[in-house]
């Protein structure tokens, strides 16, 4: 047996899959059961107690869920995740772990607007009170740390504008505050970027964009890099404490670099319940098995409709990072070399009106409130995603009124060029 | 050795190879993080010898506990240590004097010293700190797969279906790794505050 590493694409296909014992399957099964058989009253009770390795009841595990997370574990190079209903879930059960009421954590402002609402709003309620900060003024970041921040929250490449995260710079200030960086990879995928490799302590995906890539299933997921040392100072008590729910078991003590994805699984998860149904797992894990091929399609595409817009009359600007003229391209070239994503704004020079116009005109491009499906979807984010903001915040998230968003798929790029050459034209 | 990150070869040989494990610091209690490491590798099909002074005359899943290395009466391959960092040492002097002496000493997950470990490396012996032989087999068989765990490894063979007290082929492809950086901090503290 050597020690050889595989590449990314065939951990795409394998990582965490094998054929099936009792039938000899190559896909992986859809183990669509609520519940599994003991073998005996001692197998129950060592599973129950996390004394051994198994299944017990799905909204704690369930083995096709069991694969798609040793997949995403292993092309994000981390040594765990948990898999959930959503990317929202993902966010909540992670939090669950990390904060107590009155605890803070920091987020870069530039996120999806979802994220903003549920960060400002439902977490409030829990007494999880978030300080914003800006990604572009590292020291922003810095100045929030308090006694009680818990912990840091970035996107890798930020919704909606496409922007791109100095990871590096962000983990040196949570290394310094002793606390966990948490990165939200969904628009990057592990394809373009790994924020482990920069840095993170965790990961988390919505899976419902580029991983599964088809839109047609909801899932998200918790990456746990092994990083990250919970016993220091006793700020973790939820893996460093003994456990009164199991038998006082320590989690760090008992599960070693994989304690936080189980503290996730054991105490999130069992206790929250946001479970992924099996069906939505193995949609999931169809699309990774293609998402190197798809990912770099979609960022070709990406590139060619930004430049295409870039020298439009009617469009004012571009926020795309695979530009050579942007902002961010500096960073793109450090972590995305592959490809700046495909998800990123433009404005236009008629402002709100030609952007609602330039959207109802538009025929390949769907008008829907989601990223990284194959197809190419447009929004107006000021009227959707982040109405929910007042104006002041709408600008500085990068959802002015007269910006639009796209989200580019896999279709030819000639085909989207020529869409949004005859609704910009007319 | 670099203790800092095991290749997957190493782990595999030493878990492939051993068939007797005398377990310093077994505990009785069944919520012990050593209890259920104990039963599994007896289920797994090792030679467990429980090794606790305070629990001599009582039996643990059916073998006799014995009140240190030097009592067990009969040679060991592998010498799994259940004890703070801070208790390293002692063990592996006593190790020492075994004969024949033990192949491998592995300390548990959190627990690392680096003076007792090259002590037994100067011996011949093979030394695995900061690991949990029940997650190193899971893990390479995979069996661990089924928490989500990234058991860094692939294979496209169809595997007998598990049954119990059956041993699990080690021997997948490797993807690498093995650093456990923020554990061997955690048992690096751990000492220090000791």
């Amino acid at each position: 047996m050597s020690d050889r590493l595989p590449g990314f694409s065939t951990l795409a296909v394998h990582a965490g899959a094998q054929p099936d014992p009792t039938t000899g399957a190559r896909a992986t099964p859809i183990y669509q059961t609520t519940s599994f058989v003991f073998n005996d009253a001692d197998h129950a009770a060592s599973l129950f107690g996390l004394q051994a390795f198994g299944n017990i009841y799905t909204r704690i595990g369930n083995p096709t869920n069991a694969v798609l997370e040793e997949r995403v574990a292993a092309l994000e190079g981390g040594t765990a995740a948990l898999a959930v209903a959503s990317g929202h879930a993902a966010q909540v059960v992670v939090l669950q772990q990390l904060l107590q009421p009155g605890d803070e954590f920091i987020a870069a402002r530039k996120l999806y607007g979802g994220s903003i609402n549920q960060f400002s709003h439902a977490f409030k309620s829990f007494g999880w009170n978030v300080v914003w900060a800006d990604s572009d003024d590292i020291a922003s970041f810095e100045r929030a740390v308090t006694p009680r921040t818990k912990a840091i929250f970035i996107e890798s490449i930020a919704n909606p504008g496409g922007s791109i995260t100095d990871i590096e710079a962000i983990s040196t200030v949570a290394r310094k505050a002793g606390v966990p960086l948490i990165v939200d990879n969904t628009l990057a995928s592990p394809y373009l970027i790994r924020p482990i490799d920069h840095g993170a302590d965790i990961v988390v995906h919505s899976l419902t964009k580029f991983l599964g890539g088809h839109g047609n299933s909801l899932g998200g997921i918790i990456v746990d890099a092994g990083t990250f040392d919970w016993s220091t100072g006793g700020k973790y008590p939820m893996l460093s404490e003994p456990r009164p729910e199991y038998h006082g078991i320590r989690l760090q003590e008992t599960f070693g670099n994989f304690a936080f994805a189980i503290a996730c699984r054991v105490l999130g998860l069992r206790d929250l319940g946001p479970a992924l149904s099996p069906f939505n797992a193995f949609m999931i894990l169809t699309g990774i098995e293609t998402l190197p091929l798809r990912m770099q399609k979609h960022c070709d595409n990406a590139k060619a409709v930004a430049e295409f817009l870039a020298g439009h009359p009617a469009v004012a600007s571009v926020s795309y990072a695979g530009l050579a003229s942007d902002k961010y391209n500096q960073l793109a070239r450090k972590y995305a070399p592959k490809g700046a994503g495909a998800v990123f704004t433009f404005s236009l020079k008629g402002g709100y009106d030609s952007g609602v116009s330039l959207v109802s005109k538009l025929q390949l491009f769907s008008h829907l409130a989601n990223v990284g499906d194959t197809r190419s979807l447009v929004i107006h984010p000021a009227s959707t995603t982040h109405s929910q903001l007042d104006d002041a915040a709408k600008v500085k998230s990068g959802a002015g009124p007269d910006v639009v968003r796209l989200s580019i798929g896999i279709e030819d790029k000639e085909d989207l060029i020529a869409d949004l050459e005859q609704a910009l034209g007319a | 050795m670099n203790h800092d990150a095991y290749p997957d070869n190493y782990i595999r040989g030493i878990l492939n190879s051993v068939k007797s494990i005398a377990m310093v610091g077994a505990s009785p209690v069944n919520v012990r993080p050593s209890y259920f490491a104990f039963k599994y590798l007896a289920q797994r099909g090792y030679d467990m010898i429980p090794v606790n002074p305070g629990h001599v005359g009582k039996d643990l899943l059916g073998k006799p506990f014995v009140a240190s290395l030097s009592d067990i009466g009969r040679p060991v391959d592998m010498i799994d240590i259940f004890r703070n960092s801070s208790h390293i040492m002692p063990v592996v002097e006593e190790a020492l004097t075994l004969d024949p002496l033990p192949k491998v000493i592995w300390m548990q997950l959190g627990a690392r010293d680096d003076a007792a470990a090259a002590k037994a490396e100067a011996a011949g012996i093979k030394v695995v700190m900061n690991r949990c032989p029940k997650i190193e087999y899971g893990r390479l068989s995979s069996e661990i797969s089924w928490m989500g765990v990234n058991s860094r490894t692939l294979s496209s063979k169809r595997p007998p279906a598990p049954t119990q007290g059956m041993r699990l082929s080690l021997n997948r492809m490797s993807v690498g790794g093995g650093d456990t950086a923020a554990s061997d901090r955690a048992a690096k503290n751990k000492s220090e505050q000791s």
